[in-house]
């Protein structure tokens, strides 16, 4: 259960202000999507939110703890791209967290220890669907199995809060709405906080409970470099209705 | 598709076996003009040293890799091919070790790089045989020398193409290895490393050529054996007979070890030809 606080965050590079005044609280077990034109500074907040860089004023505090400056196990990501190491099969590329965790300065695993780290990785191939392809390079993946792969690599640390940045932007339709409906029971049995930046307003409704549009307020052109994007509008999304199937299974048990 | 045969040039592709003999074609000629070349100059004068017949080259062959030598009873092509090998595998070795491990260095870590990508850049473009006589005067006429002589000719190449490669790698690896828990130090050995392997091949192919250069400029001044020395000792008797082979059988090893090398890396690295594909 995590929550998430957002305070009077500003992100300037050199003399270019890029977000500014941003103010948010998101409660435990949120599901926010991020939307926004392009340039408006959603990646950047993103990047804010893991630490792959750190803001020029203000903070972020999760559970009341700023943030820690680098990126950490505590909050896992999936890009659109690149997620998955190319160097290791399906299996390795989950087990790999386990091995950093366990496997000390060789960040290896070996006999039993690296036994017992292969069959949990393993329910987490099973849990994204991907048990059969434990042996296979993500080259030879499609791009749902691999953003797939990338969401159980993400897991396995089991992060209080999972980043997504455009996960589901290159892949076909159908496949698409497949991911998205796995996302969500990941979503809801984990208890995850997750943010989602996405290009897609039907994809950012469907899948989260609240929605955060970034936008400049300022556009005119001399104004561009002096004015950060800031929250245009920030709504309560009603939860999909896969959601609630869920909910009820849950409650019925 | 089945390529085009007819049409426009550019659009007009060989069969596989038609492919294969094309190939063949430039070597075919080659060696045609060369007998023509020594019929002709042999005809005149059938002491002509400098295109020999093709017996005559078989001779120096016989001579030098079946039979022993007068002198020191040694069978001197496999003496002078043992000698060159274990300098340009020295050599060649010992700047992939130095070159990967600067070059991970530099491509992985800020402070690393901005120590050392200018000195690196500055003493790559030393002319290696400049210091040649440096080399000689310092570590002596002996093995040292030469092995360093190829050190200090490829391996800044190799250090900047493997830092050039590491920082190519995307950053959204170096991110997701971090979120996963991952040291500097278990990206540099797990994720990096790995992934540089296959590359280091492709460099070591590019160098392979240059480590040859070296080798045969240090063997030609100071060595008592080797593939470079044998060639530069009998240019003083004009013996063609044996410098043609010798070249030929430079060559020769420098194809097998650039194919041995490409081999190993589609079979060793199954994932790097999809990875290394653009997009």
């Amino acid at each position: 259960m995590t929550e998430v606080s957002v305070r009077n965050l500003w992100m300037e590079y050199g003399d270019q202000i890029v977000l500014e005044r941003i103010n948010f609280d998101v409660p435990a077990h949120s599901f926010v999507s991020l939307v926004g034109p392009s340039g408006c500074g959603k990646s950047t907040f993103l990047r804010l939110l893991l630490s792959q860089e750190n803001a020029t004023r203000g903070q972020i505090c999760v559970d009341g703890e700023p943030l820690l400056p680098n990126p950490e196990p505590d909050r896992g990501v999936v890009f659109q791209k690149y997620s998955v190491f190319p160097h290791l099969t399906a299996l390795e590329n989950v087990l790999i967290g386990l091995e950093f965790e366990r496997g000390g300065f060789s960040g290896r695993l070996h006999g039993r220890a690296k036994r017992n780290a292969q069959a949990e990785a393993m329910q987490y191939l099973e849990g994204v669907g991907l048990a059969d392809a434990a042996q296979k390079y993500p080259s030879s993946l499609s791009g749902g199995m691999q953003q797939r792969l990338a969401i159980a690599q993400a897991l396995i640390k089991k992060p209080r809060i999972l980043l997504l940045d455009e996960p589901f932007g290159a892949l076909d339709p159908g496949i698409r709405s497949e991911v998205h409906d796995l996302m969500l029971r990941l979503w809801w049995e984990t208890k995850m906080t997750v943010f989602m930046v996405t290009h897609d307003l039907r994809e950012a409704f469907y899948l989260g409970t609240r929605v955060i549009a970034f936008d400049r307020v300022r556009k005119r052109e001399e104004e561009l470099e002096r004015y950060g994007a800031t929250i245009a509008f920030d709504t309560p999304s009603d939860p999909a209705p896969f959601v609630t199937e869920l909910a009820t299974a849950e409650a019925a048990e | 598709m089945v390529p085009s045969r007819s049409g426009r040039l550019i659009n007009r592709h060989p069969g596989p076996a038609a492919g294969r003999l094309l190939a063949l074609v430039p070597f075919a000629l080659l060696l045609v003009a060369y007998a023509i070349g020594s019929e002709i100059r042999l005809s005149e004068n059938p002491n002509d040293k400098l295109l020999p017949s093709f017996t005559a080259l078989s001779d120096a062959v016989e001579r030098m890799a079946f039979e022993p030598d007068k002198r020191t009873g040694d069978y001197l092509l496999w003496v002078d091919t043992v000698a060159s090998l274990s300098r340009l595998i020295g050599g060649v070795a010992l700047a992939t070790l130095l070159g990967t491990a600067i070059g991970i260095s530099v491509g992985l870590i800020p402070y690393a790089r901005r120590t050392m990508s200018a000195f690196i850049a500055v003493f790559a473009m030393i002319p290696p045989l400049a210091v040649l006589p440096i080399l000689f005067i310092t570590f002596g006429l002996g093995e040292v020398a030469k092995v360093v002589l190829i050190v200090f000719g490829i391996a800044p190449f190799m250090m900047r193409d493997l830092a050039m490669r590491v920082a190519e790698l995307p950053s959204e690896q170096l991110v997701k290895a971090q979120t996963l828990g991952a040291s500097t130090w278990h990206i540099a050995w797990r994720i990096v490393l790995p992934q540089m392997l296959p590359r280091i091949i492709d460099t070591v192919r590019l160098s392979l050529g240059s480590a040859w250069l070296f080798l045969i400029a240090a063997e030609a001044i100071a060595a008592q054996s080797g593939l470079g020395y044998r060639i530069f000792l009998l240019r003083r008797y004009l013996a063609m007979d044996v410098i043609l082979p010798y070249v030929f059988w430079i060559t020769l090893l420098a194809v097998v070890f650039d194919f041995v090398l490409r081999r190993y890396q589609t079979w060793a690295y199954p994932w790097f030809a999809a990875a290394r594909a653009p997009g």
